[in-house]
């Protein structure tokens, strides 16, 4: 899940200085997940904008926002409407904002502020847990992420920094990922696989120069 | 001269350490090199130390070296990627600099510019081995060096740290990628260190304890409740806070204290005598107060 958070309506409002009609997009997927661009959402920030004298000329939430293909065949749906528009309000994630920006040509404004890839662990309660590095080790750490949870992104076991009731220096709201894979480890009798030596990360795959097709596409 | 040959011999190493300024007056930090580096077998110099921006190690070690004390370099992997870390050991190399001792180091968040970009490229065991394939002619590319360096490589460890299995598992890694010396976060617990070392006794590395000195009751509390690993007993809060007390009537009073300090030294004696039967050596964290370790080591029959 791309968890995001709503940008300040001022912001917003800077955004779309100078334009009147504005269409707006959602997502069906992630933002709806974490109300930052489902049905309810864009219903009220159409509202919102109305009452701060915007005219909206319509709305739609893209199935899912990221979808390229997916999202112009919407927006022909809702032709009159988009037409009828001088910009793009997009909540979304950075991607479904971006995906809009290509899909069409109108300028587009992200109103959300894209936050991490994590899980949802109750309404509005989120945990970061992937760091999309392209090269996964969670098999050498009992699916415990060392690159996203652990501060320092440490590989080859903990800092000094582990304080006594087992968080992270850096905040006591945060476990330390180190402590939990050893203890995971230690439940499932596997502390040995720890002893070995984990190499550098590739960090030369860098994002845009990342493979942009996989699974049945072929690799570049 | 690296620290190599004293840590093959078999005196009780002591090393020091200097913590470069915030601002380019190096005044004191030169100072304190020239008053300790003539009894010390090395001194460290931090590396940006608790993430607060200041002077670098490398062009501090530069400095040090030109009156006479050992440098060794710390180097931690908050700041810098590969690219840069292999460059400055190179160029600390060149300049003279032939001890290093790899961390990762604090996070930037802990520092005085907490919304920087934390690298942490490499790990603390990572850069050893990167530092060590350095010494052997070759880059982390298998690159080819033209002139190879022959770095002393120290690592670090916490031996309050809890689980302690872990922390060892991870000093093994040390070892193995190329540790030659060892420096420990601060030790007040003599009877926990000795438990630690026995548990250490199949690496064969020469672990030097850290012995930082306690300023005040007031610190004592500080590290207990803030710094991870670390842990003031009682006993030695309370003869700090004493005499602080005592120095602050001498003060009211119009006379002359001292007394904080002199319970400061005596402690450190005291640490320093439990700890040699146990390690190899002592690391001293003055932290500031480098003028007292000339006499905490005449006490402690090391200089």
């Amino acid at each position: 899940m791309t968890i995001s958070e709503p940008k300040p309506l001022e912001e917003i409002l800077e955004y779309l200085k100078g334009s009147d009609k504005v269409f707006i997009i959602g997502c069906s997927d992630c933002a709806s997940v974490v109300k930052t661009g489902g049905e309810p959402e864009v219903t009220q920030m159409a509202k919102t904008l109305q009452e701060h004298g915007k005219t909206v000329t319509g709305t739609m939430i893209g199935e899912p926002g990221c979808h390229l293909l997916g999202l112009k065949r919407q927006l022909r749906e809702n032709k009159e409407a988009y037409d009828a528009a001088e910009t793009i309000l997009v909540m979304s994630c950075g991607t479904g904002t971006q995906t809009a920006a290509t899909a069409q040509d109108k300028p587009v404004h992200g109103a959300n502020n894209t936050l991490y890839l994590g899980c949802v662990e109750r309404i509005g309660h989120f945990r970061e847990l992937c760091s999309a590095c392209g090269q996964c080790t969670l098999e050498y750490t009992a699916g415990i992420c060392s690159v996203t949870r652990c501060a320092k992104g440490l590989q080859n076991g903990p800092c000094g920094g582990t304080t006594a009731d087992g968080k992270c220096e850096v905040s006591p709201d945060r476990d330390c990922a180190w402590l939990l894979i050893y203890n995971a480890m230690k439940e499932r009798n596997a502390l040995d696989s720890l002893r070995s030596y984990r190499p550098p990360k590739d960090a030369q795959i860098h994002p845009g120069l990342r493979p942009q097709t996989t699974a049945e596409g072929e690799k570049k | 001269m690296s620290l190599r040959p004293v840590l093959q011999s078999d005196k009780f190493i002591v090393t020091g350490e200097v913590g470069p300024p915030k601002g380019v007056d190096m005044t004191h930090v030169i100072e304190e090199a020239k008053l300790i580096g003539g009894i010390v077998d090395g001194v460290n110099v931090t590396d940006i130390q608790a993430a607060a921006m200041r002077v670098g190690s490398l062009a501090t070690c530069h400095l040090i070296k030109d009156v006479g004390a050992e440098p060794v370099l710390q180097m931690v992997t908050r700041d810098r990627n590969r690219l840069a870390l292999q460059s400055d050991l190179l160029s600390a190399w060149v300049l003279g600099i032939e001890n290093v001792l790899c961390l990762t180091g604090d996070h930037p968040t802990l520092g005085d510019h907490k919304t920087a970009k934390a690298v942490y490229d490499l790990d603390s065991v990572q850069l050893l081995k990167v530092a060590k394939g350095l010494n052997e002619g070759h880059d982390m590319m298998a690159a080819e060096l033209e002139g190879k360096p022959d770095f002393c490589l120290g690592a670090v460890v916490s031996p309050g740290a809890n689980p302690l299995e872990l922390q060892i598992m991870k000093l093994e890694k040390k070892v193995e990628a190329g540790a030659e010396f060892i420096q420990t976060q601060a030790v007040y617990d003599i009877a926990l260190f000795a438990e630690f070392m026995g548990k250490v006794s199949h690496l064969k590395v020469p672990i030097l304890a850290g012995v930082v000195l306690l300023k005040s009751a007031g610190m004592a509390k500080y590290m207990n409740a803030n710094v991870a690993g670390v842990t003031v007993p009682d006993e030695l809060i309370k003869r700090m806070a004493a005499a602080g007390a005592t120095d602050k009537a001498a003060k009211e009073a119009g006379q002359k204290g001292g007394n904080a300090v002199a319970t400061s030294i005596a402690i450190a004696v005291e640490l320093i005598n439990g700890l040699r039967p146990l390690c190899r050596g002592v690391h001293l964290m003055p932290l500031g107060w480098g003028h007292h370790v000339p006499k905490i080591l005449q006490e402690a029959g090391l200089a």
